[in-house]
């Protein structure tokens, strides 16, 4: 059982934060890597990106948005409720090396998954410029905390109610054009993570992507996770889940997101109505 | 005594009673239903008691069959059950899925001339009966040695290990990286055919000895093996079995509507994804079923979608009937509910629609040619033999490999070519100082019984080590 420590919610209750208590997990766990979460006997295992460690307190921090059944039965998990399974650090970490200028684009709750890894590019020297963008203000998260783990931080809302109008592509393309750039790390959805890749195409400049196909086990046991880059076949569970953005063939992610897509909206709106119902 | 022998020979083999077929394809209730009491001693009685019985040497762990056969015959099941114990700790589940077809019942002198005894049923009688009867009483345990012992993988081979060394007097320790025990025999092997009820027994068996179990432990990752010697543990048993799921790497494999079977099968299992929507985790139903493959996992992954509400369920081999790797009964199963055989054919690509979904599957038909490395006849494609096949659903289970998470994070320890563990076959000592390996991770995916061999011998030797220092 892990307890939940801390709980949040963010961008108008569509994300919400949950600090649990993992010492095993906490004092191994390094940015990148994620874990799958079971909340009880019947659940499903939920992989979802640490965004956040103490290994001191032995928890971490999960950020994650409310999008189907699962994640809607972890919105009602209250302070002192606890996970039943809680299963890492998996994938790799990321790979971390002093390169000078850094671009960290992150969208939607993307941002919570970039956050530790957009600070430990940054504790290890390099200059960290990062763009984070939502739909709109409200839905921003981690702001604040983003702005402390970089060098420089812009952000962007697709409607303009908050800083740059627009996408962080545009953004992006800004400084990519200033010149000297040598990484970026680009993770939000998949759109975006495709326009990302495609726009530093050109210019040269190494990306990084997460991915995030659906998962059973997170050990490399299924394939239900695999991933076509660089036209092989890879597991983004234990090869990953960072790759190399030009290699990705993300339509074929964006297909095999929507596997379950059918049975999924039906079950989640069955549970929405059970639950308005008592 | 002679005359006795061909008295018996006529007696015939007392059938187990099973669920019909055309009822058992759509539920997930166990197939045979056990022998009564009656029946038992029935078959028990046909077992000519040989001196020289040709069972036990077809048996990989030994057991004394004629030895816990008469104590059937006697109605001392209790005796019977604790006899086979002395060498098969987990007689439920092998009496269940073990190939007794080519082991032990196989080798039976009564099976020369007709029906060999049928002692898997019996087996799983005794288990069952002192499941539902008996005590529930601990084997004795030596005193403690207060020495630890990690196990990881909880699947027969690790189970088996665990059980053997709690008794010997050490604390042991097993880890296991799914959130439930078993192995294959909770995430792989289906409700129908090994009810899961049992399997937690078995595993509550070896907790109320006090065996330790850590699940979500995944080793070489949430702890790397190393750091289990750190803690303190002086041996540790890797049984962590061949989970990689292997592809037949064609184009289209990546549509949405193939999956492995690990995948497949894990969702039904262990996930319970046939009750969804009730439990969480959603399963696809195909209506067109392929499963590629012709073992123990094909036929458990096509029964599997038969239940799962499926219009037809194709199993496609490359080979022929005669190679097929599945246990014979599980073969007979799959037939009398309905699965179709499509034999010496094999798919050369995937179509899918727009939306990646598959829905066909480009085929070939062979032909056997001259025996290869493995001494069956090699398929050979026949030229101009293509042809499609519809389907929504297809489950690739063309056999597993070595899964690399924990042996990638553990270079000081030598592996083979295929990346399985080089292990001692007499003691699995690996060459890693302190570590023992067995099962699916030294031989490649095999069988239940060869795990639990192999977990007994490594048992033995770490025993050794521990108290002799070799
Ligand atoms: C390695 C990894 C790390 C992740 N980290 C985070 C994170 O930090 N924060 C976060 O909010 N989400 C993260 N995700 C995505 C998260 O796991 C999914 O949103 C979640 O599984 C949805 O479950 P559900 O039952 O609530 O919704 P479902 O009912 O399963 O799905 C609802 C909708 O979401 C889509 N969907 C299903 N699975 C995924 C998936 N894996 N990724 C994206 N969309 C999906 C479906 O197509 C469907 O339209 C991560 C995924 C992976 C693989
Ligand atoms: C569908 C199916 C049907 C089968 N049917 C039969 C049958 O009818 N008869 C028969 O005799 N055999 C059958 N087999 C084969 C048999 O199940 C295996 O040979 C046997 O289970 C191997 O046992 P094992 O203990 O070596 O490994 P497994 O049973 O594979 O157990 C290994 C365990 O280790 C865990 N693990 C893996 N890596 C780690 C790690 N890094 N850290 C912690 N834990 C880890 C796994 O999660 C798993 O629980 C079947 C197999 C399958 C898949
Ligand atoms: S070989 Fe057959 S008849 Fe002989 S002891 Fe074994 S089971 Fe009985
Ligand atoms: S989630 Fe199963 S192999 Fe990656």
């Amino acid at each position: 059982m892990f307890k939940i420590v801390k709980r949040e919610e963010m961008a108008e209750g569509t994300v919400i934060l949950n600090k649990i208590e993992a010492p095993m997990i906490a004092k191994k766990a390094k940015p990148g890597q994620f874990v799958i979460l079971k909340a009880n006997e019947d659940g499903e295992r939920i992989p979802l990106t640490m965004a956040d460690t103490d290994p001191d307190k032995g928890t971490l921090t999960i950020i994650y948005m409310v999008v189907g059944k699962s994640t809607a039965l972890f919105k009602t998990l209250k302070v002192g409720d606890t996970f039943q399974d809680v299963i890492g650090p998996l994938g790799k970490p990321t790979h971390l090396e002093k390169l000078g200028k850094v671009v960290c684009v992150g969208g939607g709750t993307g941002v919570a998954v970039l956050h530790p890894i957009t600070r430990a590019l940054k504790q290890i020297g390099n200059n960290v410029t990062c763009i984070i963008g939502s739909r709109t203000k409200d839905l921003l998260i981690l702001e604040s905390q983003m702005k402390a783990a970089s060098n420089d931080l812009r952000v962007c809302t697709d409607d303009g109610t908050y800083g740059h109008h627009g996408f962080v592509t545009d953004v992006l393309k800004e400084v990519l054009e200033a010149g000297d750039v040598k990484l970026v790390v680009g993770i939000g959805p998949v759109p975006m993570m495709r326009a990302v890749a495609n726009l530093t195409r050109p210019f040269e400049v190494k990306t990084l992507v997460s991915l995030n196909p659906i998962m059973i086990d997170g050990t490399g046991m299924c394939g239900g996770c695999r991933v076509s880059v660089g036209g092989e076949t890879k597991f983004a569970c234990v090869d990953g889940p960072e790759f190399d953005g030009h290699q990705v063939n993300f339509d074929e992610l964006m297909l095999r997101l929507q596997a379950y897509c059918e049975d999924e909206k039906a079950c989640y709106e069955d549970y929405c109505t059970l639950r308005e119902a008592t | 005594m002679k005359e006795k022998a061909a008295k018996k020979e006529k007696v015939s083999r007392v059938a187990m009673p099973e669920q019909k077929p055309e009822i058992r394809r759509r539920n997930f209730d166990e197939v045979p239903t056990g022998y009564t009491v009656a029946m038992a001693q029935e078959e028990a009685a046909r077992c000519l008691q040989c001196k020289k019985p040709g069972c036990v040497d077809g048996c990989p762990v030994s057991v004394d069959i004629p030895g816990f056969i008469n104590l059937i015959s006697q109605g001392d099941f209790t005796g019977a059950i604790r006899h086979v114990w002395t060498k098969n700790a987990l007689p439920a589940v092998c009496g269940r899925v073990c190939p007794q077809e080519i082991q032990c019942e196989g080798k039976c002198i009564v099976g020369k001339r007709g029906e060999a005894v049928a002692i898997g049923n019996l087996e799983r009688f005794v288990a069952d009966w002192e499941r539902e009867n008996g005590t529930g009483a601990l084997p004795p345990q030596a005193p403690s040695t207060g020495k630890k012992v990690a196990v990881v993988g909880s699947g027969p081979s690790g189970l088996t290990v665990a059980g053997d060394l709690i008794q010997k007097g050490y604390d042991v320790t097993v880890l296991e990286a799914f959130h439930k025990p078993g192995g294959v025999l909770v995430y792989g092997i289906p409700e129908f055919r090994l009810p899961k009820a049992i399997v937690a027994q078995e595993i509550n068996f070896l907790e109320r000895q006090g065996v330790r179990l850590k699940v979500n432990a995944v080793v070489g990752r949430t702890v790397s093996l190393d750091e289990l010697f750190e803690e303190g543990y002086e041996a540790v048993y890797l049984g962590v079995g061949a989970g990689l799921p292997r592809f037949m790497n064609l184009p289209g494999e990546n549509l949405i509507g193939i999956l492995s079977a690990n995948e497949y099968l894990t969702r039904a299992n262990l996930m319970k994804a046939y009750r969804y929507p009730d439990v969480d985790t959603p399963i696809p139903k195909g209506k067109n079923v392929v499963v590629l493959g012709a073992g123990n996992v094909a036929m458990d992954s096509a029964r599997t979608a038969m239940r799962l509400g499926a219009d037809s369920v194709k199993i496609v081999y490359r080979r022929s009937r005669d190679e097929m790797p599945a246990r014979a009964a599980e073969i007979h199963h799959a037939e009398e509910e309905g699965i179709e055989f499509f034999l010496l054919t094999n798919p050369t690509q995937f179509k899918g629609d727009q939306k990646g979904r598959l829905t066909g599957m480009e085929c070939l038909k062979m032909e056997l040619g001259e025996p290869d490395d493995s001494g069956r006849r090699r398929p050979i494609a026949i030229k101009g033999s293509e042809f499609h096949m519809d389907t929504d659903l297809v489950i690739v289970a063309v056999g597993s490999g070595a899964n690399p998470l924990l042996t990638q994070s553990t270079p000081d320890m030598e592996l083979n070519k295929w990346g399985y563990i080089v292990a001692d076959p007499e003691t699995g000592k690996t060459t890693k100082k302190g570590v023992w390996a067995g099962g699916d991770i030294v031989t490649g995916a095999a069988t239940v019984i060869l795990a639990m061999g192999a977990g007994r011998k490594a048992a033995d030797a770490i025993h050794q080590y521990l108290t002799w220092g070799w």
